[in-house]
């Protein structure tokens, strides 16, 4: 009888091409999921040496990072942008494929396109030239982000040259409590392990409470592995990942749905499977967070306050968070509830689908943004904005005095004309808090969707449990 | 790629941990179309004053590390996004060994690509090398792959693990596509094997 295995092995073994003898070895790569920013360079590169994309058809490229959130009818006025989208709109014509231009429905953050598109499928391996491509493996895929040079390869050859990573079992048991979210849980799991606590490491997230999880809850949760080092993060499927994956317009369809759905459920992790490190978290006692400095790690209790680093014994990491305390212009023990707030920024493939956005519309609904701050909302793609349009929801943010905009990354990275000014603060719903981020010298403090939108009424944080009473 | 043998060079000090890629290179610098032309944004947020003047408490605005080669770096370096932006500034630079006790993993994959050498040690070597690099321009260090030895200008030797296929790539400047490329029959194999076992993909 084989050994038991996680379904990190399991997905492993299944693209695994050849090992060499020092354990180096070629993956297949099933899905290639392409962006403007991270990619002219490869495509320069098969110019240069005379190759093909091997597999066009397993290829979807899509802008995101740099496409303004207002009105795109005039094109993009920012002319390096515009050179860059151009590029790929260009690539993907010679090279042959598919792209979703900035004015298609289905434009989106790539990282919410692929599984909207039924592109991202449980037992894949998936790459792209961004680090939140471990999104992905909330359905149970092998989902990694790649640089240029690795994107290049996948082009030519359609596989990579790795070394397996070493399995890391992340437990969260219990219920979480009403106002916890996806975003409570793993920003807590990244303030446990630490922002390289997941190096060399595929995460697997297991437990009651990532099975209660919806799958976009997931997506969340496996966004955000990256920010705890993590080479991948996975969470086997389930009849909600099938039921979410079922009738996508790349989904496999009718006899072969079932039959990919036999093999999916073979997919997770035998019982008694390996895991070279474990963690246990109680959900039932995490409450909502928000971090307080510039790594994701930097993780404290909405009830708390911003902690003393001259209480860190190790010296880098003391002048590490002394610093970043000086950058967020904050002192210890403020209460994290009295930080006043400049900007909310509600969007990202961490926090842009459309239950994050119903999730907001109920915390606004009948209340207004307060007078001292901007607010701006921007869905995760075309076709989440649509699904909000028809619930209603638009109608609810824009009389709430949100700003309601066209799908992209926007803030997240500010690479388009959405930006912090320098010394703005604000709370938003991305995944990284680092120096500039959002804007020179802006100011970042990660969140949940529900306490974004509490903050934004209320003009600083406030614990979301006691606002929605 | 370049190739990458050896290196004697001046070394700098960046002591913080989880110094990450949008440090190392902001988005603003990510509209290129290029590989090249880099360096001027390495740190620039660290390295410029808000009019563009150098901020001269910034280590590489020093003078005696303004020829640095070498970054002794603490934990958990390159972490965040995957841009390979980030080598490709800190090469542009000048800038072709970094030493920390852990990177992150996208970031390190990306330095192999570009003959960059990212080297691992532990806390206490890492904190003899931090101390040997106080002395700028006085001291430098050497970093030999071929036998994995770095040697300090006062003759301490560290050796340092390195991966067989990457030192070989890295000696050599292999392209490595070129050698997938060889492997075709065998990625051709595969692909024949799913289409039967999983014909939905």
């Amino acid at each position: 009888m084989s050994r038991s295995k996680t379904i990190y092995d399991k997905i492993w073994d299944d693209h695994l091409i050849n090992t060499n003898d020092d354990g180096t070895s070629l993956i297949y790569i099933d899905r290639h999921l392409v962006h403007e920013v991270t990619s002219p360079q490869a495509f320069e590169g098969l110019r240069m040496t005379n190759r093909k994309v091997r597999c066009p058809e397993k290829t979807l490229a899509v802008v995101d990072h740099n496409v303004p959130t207002t009105d795109r009818k005039n094109g993009i006025s920012d002319e390096e942008s515009r050179i860059q989208v151009e590029t790929l709109e260009k690539n993907c014509s010679e090279f042959g494929i598919e792209y979703f231009n900035e004015l298609d429905l289905r434009q989106g953050i790539v990282h919410v396109v692929g599984p909207e598109q039924g592109f991202t499928l449980p037992g894949t391996t998936i790459m792209c030239g961004d680090s939140h491509t471990s999104t992905h493996g909330a359905f149970g895929s092998l989902a990694m982000g790649i640089g240029t040079s690795e994107v290049e390869h996948i082009l030519a050859t359609q596989t990579l040259i790795q070394r397996k990573a070493k399995n890391f079992k992340v437990n969260v048991g219990g219920t979480a409590p009403k106002g916890v979210t996806a975003k409570d849980i793993i920003l807590s799991i990244i303030g446990e392990i630490g922002a390289g606590g997941g190096t060399g490491s595929v995460i697997e997230y297991t437990g009651k409470a990532i099975s209660d999880l919806s799958v976009e809850g997931r997506m969340t949760v496996c966004n955000m592995s990256i920010e705890g080092g993590a080479r991948a993060g996975l969470i086997g499927p389930d009849e909600k990942t099938f039921a979410y994956i079922k009738d996508r317009p790349r989904a496999p369809k009718g006899e072969e749905f079932e039959r990919a759905v036999e093999y999916w459920n073979a997919l997770n992790s035998d019982k008694d499977a390996y895991f070279d490190r474990e963690v246990y978290l109680d959900a039932a006692k995490l409450p909502p967070v928000v971090t307080w400095g510039t790594s994701p790690e930097d993780v404290v209790s909405i009830n708390g306050e911003v902690p003393n680093p001259d209480l860190i014994d190790d010296e880098s990491r003391k002048e590490t968070k002394k610093s970043a305390l000086k950058y967020m212009d904050l002192v210890p023990g403020t209460k994290i509830k009295d930080i006043k707030l400049d900007v909310v920024f509600i969007g990202s493939c961490t926090n842009g689908r459309i239950e994050d956005l119903r999730e907001v519309a109920k915390v606004v609904e009948g209340h207004h943004v307060n007078e001292n701050l901007n607010a701006m909302i921007v869905p995760g793609s075309g076709l989440v904005k649509e699904q909000a349009i028809s619930e209603g929801l638009d109608k609810i943010f824009m009389a709430a005095g949100f700003e309601w905009r066209e799908p992209g990354c926007s803030m997240c990275l500010a690479m388009n004309p959405d930006k912090l000014l320098p010394g703005q603060r604000c709370a938003s719903t991305s995944n990284r808090n680092f120096e500039g981020r959002q804007g020179f010298r802006g100011r970042t403090h990660l969140v949940s969707p529900a306490m974004a939108a509490a903050a934004a009424i209320a003009g600083h944080f406030v614990d979301v449990r006691e606002f929605t009473k | 790629m370049e190739k990458f043998k050896n290196l004697t060079a001046v070394s700098a000090p960046l002591p913080d941990i989880n110094i990450d890629t949008d440090k190392i290179i902001p988005k603003q610098y990510l509209k290129t179309i290029q590989r090249t032309g880099l360096g001027k944004g390495l740190f620039s947020e660290l390295r410029y004053n808000d009019d563009g003047s150098e901020n001269k408490d910034f280590v590489l605005n020093k003078s005696q590390y303004r020829n640095a080669k070498i970054l002794v770096a603490g934990d958990n370096f390159g972490c965040g996004s995957s841009r390979e932006h980030a080598p490709w500034a800190l090469l542009d630079y000048g800038i072709k060994v970094v030493i920390s006790t852990s990177f992150a993993d996208i970031f390190y994959n990306n330095c192999f690509k570009n003959g960059m050498l990212p080297i691992v040690l532990d806390e206490k070597e890492v904190s003899l090398l931090m101390e040997e690099t106080e002395r700028g321009s006085n001291a430098t260090l050497t970093v030999d792959l071929e036998s994995q030895e770095i040697t300090t200008s006062d003759g301490n030797v560290i050796n340092f693990k390195i991966d067989k296929f990457l030192k070989h790539c890295l000696l050599n400047g292999l392209d490595d596509i070129a050698l997938t490329l060889e492997k075709n029959a065998d990625i051709k194999n595969f692909e024949d094997d799913v289409k039967s076992q999983r014909p939905w993909l």
